[in-house]
């Protein structure tokens, strides 16, 4: 017999044992009878679940050939609200301005990359290894140690040293935590959060070391204005090659506004099938501000800062 | 072309050289460009009416021309170099009667007389950031930049200001306090000025009282403000600084009466609406956005493809024709349907939006009959 509730939080379905009509498991005072009852609610809600799966299964072998596809589970990726800011691969105006913009030169290849990084004042141990393998995973790239100095006052010698990039690895309590990405001659400073650094030797079933071999670049799910600069950003850091020598591959791969770096070494086993192994630290990052000029926190002007409260409102707006 | 720039209410100069028009009701911004010649130097660096009645826009880029650009007509009419690119961007550009003024970086102002080639130039001191114009004494300028005060000037004795402010005193370290006026805005009705500085404060100068040092101090924020404008009732302002963050402040006792969300990147460009309580924002995040001032929320939201590195500025009608009809719902069509009910001042605007309406909104009167009646 169904019994009708009009309790928002409530058994709504057919129950064994009869209820008063108001009536809630949360009304019941004492802790015991109260997990009883609720667990007993969660047993029958599973049961009815399982009858529908089961029904829902029958119905589908018997319609055979004619049965509708199969629904396509939400995710928060497939939720995503469309951002106007998308690239259009045909825009022209997107196109004149990332021909004249800050990378140009790196994307005629009239330059080539030379990274120097460094950390905040005294790293420990754990930031130091990440540096370390940074440089061998980064070619062209020289580790310098910070001294106390001024970042602005690095960067003029950078440039007359001829460096394109300066890589400056924020740590706290021992542990690396942000990322200041800064193109050189004059180009966009990007900040980063920084989490889940995994070291070579804390990574199961890595290959061995990697060699001088310059890798090649994936950049994934770039689609927003915005996340075209990161990525032009983060193609510019390696030798634009297209002749890959050396078997050896860098991901960043976006995904939520996060972005993943991977490092692998890859082999073809035949035409389908691809074999990797990953070598290199791993390491999540976070775009936290994109700054236009060099690095110039107080007076700089920003192109994009994170506002967190502003982005939590909706779950499924990225910005990346 | 034409049709494309009369419907635009704002206008915003790009990094690109590529004057947008935008229109409110259709979310769109629209490009006018030279030639396509698109290059860097072409960057606008200015915007300005260029005269009484809004129907030409002065754009000022980096290499030193000035474009006059006709909304009527929608097509650049004329051009003229005003100085070469070695002597610094504009930093501002105002029209009277027959004569164009503009101001470099340099501190170079000059005077445009229409027909003849001299100029008259006024040294407004290095590192200008901005120069504004009086709206209701129109021969009278302002100038100021890093390290140099706001400097009142009037064209006809250029060879004094008539009003040159002084710094504040002394902080309680007995420090000099830097000055890094960004930009400025001439309060109506009254003698007195208003600047933003590049280190977060908010000065009000009165040329009328015997002190030349700030009547009124405010802070808002840790970052430069880069731009300034004056809603249509008087006592507030609002301003923009490099994060995007903008506030409402308030100029009888300089408090922050509340903050604009919304934007993401460095606010670049500001400008309130004559009468209405609106203000359009452009940034470096690439998107116009329209707020209302009474209820601080987001009204219009439009993305622009490149950096917006310059000024917008509205027109008055457009955007009372374009908000009536965002308010009301499906308002193209209520237009056709409802011309004999409609009595006010806003004829003429109506009579080109109703011609839009009809050709746009025929195949949609049938559907949406429905839905509005």
């Amino acid at each position: 017999i169904m019994i009708e509730k009009t309790e928002p939080e409530h058994v709504d379905a057919p129950a064994e044992f009869s209820f008063p009509p108001t009536f809630s498991v949360s009304e019941i005072k004492n802790k015991q009878r109260r997990h009883l009852m609720f667990m007993k609610l969660k047993q029958e809600k599973r049961k009815q679940k399982v009858a529908m799966k089961k029904k829902k299964k029958k119905e589908r072998d018997a319609l055979g050939d004619k049965a509708p596809p199969k629904e396509v589970p939400k995710t928060i990726e497939n939720q995503r609200v469309y951002d106007e800011t998308t690239v259009n691969p045909e825009d022209e105006e997107v196109a004149f301005d990332e021909g004249t913009d800050e990378f140009s030169a790196y994307f005629n290849r009239l330059t080539n990359p030379k990274v120097l990084i460094t950390t905040s004042d005294r790293p420990r141990g754990r930031t130091v290894r990440f540096c370390n393998q940074l440089a061998t995973v980064i070619p062209d790239a020289h580790v310098y140690y910070r001294r106390g100095l001024a970042l602005k006052k690095v960067i003029p010698q950078c440039i007359a040293r001829g460096f394109t990039y300066l890589m400056v690895i924020n740590e706290d309590r021992k542990v690396p935590n942000g990322m200041v990405l800064c193109h050189l001659p004059d180009g966009p400073t990007a900040h980063f959060k920084v989490s889940s650094v995994r070291l070579r030797k804390e990574m199961k079933r890595r290959g061995k070391d990697p060699t001088e071999h310059s890798p090649e670049v994936i950049l994934n799910n770039f689609t927003t204005r915005l996340g075209h600069s990161m990525g032009r950003l983060f193609a510019a850091l390696f030798p634009h090659d297209p002749q890959f020598v050396g078997r050896q591959v860098a991901t960043f791969h976006n995904q939520r506004d996060f972005i993943f770096f991977r490092f692998h070494r890859y082999i073809f086993k035949n035409e389908q099938r691809v074999g990797i192994q990953e070598l290199g630290p791993r390491f999540t990052l976070k775009l936290r501000s994109l700054q236009k000029g060099t690095f110039d926190s107080k007076f700089g002007e920003y192109e994009w800062v994170l506002k967190r409260h502003e982005n939590d409102v909706c779950r499924r707006r990225f910005n990346l | 072309m034409a049709d494309k720039s009369q419907v635009c209410s704002v206008w915003v100069g790009s990094e690109t050289g590529i004057l947008k028009g935008v229109s409110l009701s259709k979310k769109q911004a629209f490009n006018f460009c030279e030639m396509s010649c698109l290059s860097r130097d072409q960057e606008v660096c200015v915007l300005g009416w260029g005269d009484e009645h809004e129907t030409e826009v002065l754009v000022g880029s980096v290499n030193g021309t000035v474009k006059t650009f006709s909304t009527e007509k929608g097509i650049f009419t004329e051009t003229r170099q005003c100085g070469e690119s070695t002597q610094g961007r504009f930093t501002g550009i105002a029209v009277t009667d027959s004569a164009l003024i503009t101001c470099v970086e340099t501190g170079l102002l000059r005077v445009w007389k229409e027909g003849s080639t001299d100029t008259v130039e006024i040294n407004a001191g290095t590192n200008v950031c901005r120069m504004r114009q009086n709206p209701s004494q129109r021969n009278q300028v302002a100038t100021g930049g890093k390290e140099n005060g706001l400097k009142v000037w009037d064209l006809e004795r250029p060879e004094t200001p008539i009003f040159t402010s002084k710094n504040v005193r002394n902080d309680w370290l007995d420090l000099r306090v830097p000055e890094w006026v960004r930009d400025m805005s001439f309060i109506p009705d009254s003698d007195k000025i208003v600047t933003c500085t590049g280190h977060h404060q908010v000065r009000v100068y009165d040329p009328a009282s015997p002190q030349r040092r700030p009547v009124l101090e405010a802070h808002f924020g840790e970052y430069p403000l880069t731009a300034l404008s004056l809603p249509a009732n008087q006592d507030s302002v609002v301003v923009g600084n490099t994060h995007g963050e903008l506030a409402i402040l308030d100029l009888r006792k300089g408090l922050v009466r509340g903050c604009l969300k919304g934007l993401a990147g460095g606010v670049r460009g500001l400008q309130c609406h004559p009468s209405l309580p609106l203000v359009a924002t452009c940034g470096l995040d690439r998107f116009l956005r329209v707020h209302s001032l009474e209820d601080r929320s987001l009204q219009h939201k439009v993305h622009t493809n490149t950096l917006s590195f310059s000024y917008t500025l509205s027109t008055p009608e457009a955007i009372t024709g374009d908000v009536e009809e965002v308010k009301e719902e499906g308002g193209e069509v209520d237009e056709v349907w409802d011309t004999m009910e409609m009595i006010n001042d806003q004829a003429k605007k109506r009579a080109t939006d109703e011609e839009e309406a009809v050709v746009t909104g025929v195949e949609k009167t049938t559907k949406k009959r429905k839905v509005v009646k």
